[in-house]
């Protein structure tokens, strides 16, 4: 209860310091962004965040789950490690490294994200697989469950709530890392935090912060509510 | 190559840029670790719960902002209680804020997970309130704390890194002034460097980590 009117509370004061800002127009000689070009800004950003987004969770969790077989025993290991060392490479430095290996503009924005909201959810896929008891897999076995059946009914529905973990925390952080992608002319609201900061006007910065910190905590809620809604009935703890 | 020849021709340049991105990350880290454990102690005392969650609820919050919006909020608010909008401050700021949640959820589920029996051992000992907190509860907690940390400090490296924009200094600088100039060598240099002090970071926490870890007493994994 208390947290959501937290939440509600902080979003409001986001919104209305956006709208009481982009109210005045401009400051000075300078002329702020309008609400038309805030709206288009944030269409930009959700559009890179969610085909970033889609894609890696097309890629990240069957790739997950193909490096839990034992067939792929020798490859998991490495791949799992090199997920883990891309993990603790700054977002900064990956945009910036990709940058001149794919360019500039929209797609290799995308490209850019996608790569590295792979990482946690192959982790978590990885992770939430291998974390169901063998002694379920098991059961699954004496009750005449072929493989596919452990897949779809025993292994998918228990990894679920771990696997959409890894979907909201790099959602999460994608919206972070694709205010960094308007450094490379993808566009979106970074774009106007850095115009704002390069300009020196703080109200143009506020209209691109404000906003980004919205749709983030808006897109967490958001989906930790599915992932609760996800969570099978048995599993949930109080 | 020509990052190569970069690194050697300048590495001076190269070597204070890494010390400064260090300097941040100790004094932003350092206060965090701190600021975090004594927030800490002060919620999971018995029937604060209520303010446990709201604390607990905003660090939460805290990590979903995007770095570069939270120095985007910062900067007029700073300067509007005069203070130092750009540079070395609104960075350790940052760092202290960002470094708050994983500090914050394991040392308060450390504090809070400590075995009662133990607790009523000390208790049964004659030990006070706080010499149980000192010699029982924090010895305890310790390898948890250093693992938050750990977590705390590779996030933080990066946010350090974004922190060059808002004049801070560090490796950042380098990825910047290459990517406004289109200087290749310039972007690889400083991007190489802060993905091997984040790796380094994390490897030489989880050494520090197993370190610290009271002789026979082994507590479960923190949430990571």
């Amino acid at each position: 209860m208390r947290r959501r009117v937290i939440f509600f509370l902080l979003l409001g004061v986001l919104i209305l310091v956006t709208a009481f800002i982009t109210s005045k127009g401009k400051v000075g000689w300078m002329f702020l962004a309008t609400p038309y070009e805030i709206l288009k800004q944030t269409v930009r950003h959700i559009q890179l965040v969610g085909v970033a987004e889609l894609l890696a969770v097309g890629v990240g969790v069957p790739l997950g789950f193909m490096l839990t077989r034992p067939s792929f025993k020798k490859v998991s290991s490495l791949i799992l490690g090199i997920v883990n060392i891309g993990q603790t490479v700054p977002s900064l430095a990956f945009i910036a490294i990709m940058a001149p290996l794919l360019g500039l503009g929209f797609k290799p924005g995308v490209a850019a994200l996608f790569v590295y909201s792979l990482l946690p959810i192959v982790r978590n896929t990885y992770a939430g697989i291998r974390s169901i008891s063998p002694s379920i897999i098991e059961s699954a076995l004496g009750m005449g469950m072929t493989r596919k059946q452990i897949l779809r009914r025993i292994e998918l529905p228990l990894a679920l709530p771990v696997i959409m973990t890894g979907i909201r925390i790099s959602t999460v952080v994608n919206v972070g890392t694709a205010t960094l992608a308007a450094l490379i002319a993808a566009g979106g609201l970074g774009e106007l935090v850095i115009k704002g900061l390069v300009l020196n006007v703080p109200e143009l910065m506020i209209q691109g912060a404000a906003p980004t910190a919205c749709l983030a905590i808006l897109l967490d809620a958001l989906l930790g509510r599915v992932e609760n809604w996800l969570t099978p009935r048995g599993l949930k703890i109080s | 190559m020509e990052t190569l020849d970069y690194i050697i021709n300048h590495w001076d340049t190269v070597f204070i840029r890494i010390v400064e991105h260090i300097e941040i990350i100790a004094v932003g880290n350092g206060i965090g670790v701190i600021v975090g454990v004594l927030i800490s102690i002060a919620i999971a005392g018995e029937g604060r719960e209520g303010v446990a969650d709201v604390v607990l609820y905003f660090s939460e919050i805290m990590m979903t902002v995007p770095s570069l919006a939270l120095f985007g909020l910062m900067i007029p608010l700073l300067s509007a209680i005069y203070l130092p909008a750009i540079g070395f401050l609104p960075a350790v700021i940052a760092l202290i804020l960002y470094g708050l949640l994983p500090i914050l959820q394991n040392t308060y589920t450390a504090l809070k997970g400590v075995d009662r029996a133990m607790i009523e051992a000390g208790r049964g000992m004659g030990m006070t309130e706080r010499q149980i907190l000192f010699r029982v509860k924090l010895p305890l907690a310790v390898p948890v704390i250093m693992a938050g940390l750990r977590t705390a400090i590779v996030i933080n490296i990066g946010i350090a890194a974004i922190a060059a924009f808002i004049g801070a200094g560090g490796l950042g600088t380098l990825i910047f002034r290459g990517i406004r100039n289109f200087r290749v060598d310039l972007i690889f240099t400083g991007a190489i460097f802060v993905s091997i002090l984040a790796i380094a970071f994390d490897g030489l926490m989880g050494q520090v980590e197993k370190w610290v870890t009271p002789k026979g007493v082994r507590i479960k994994g923190p949430l990571r």
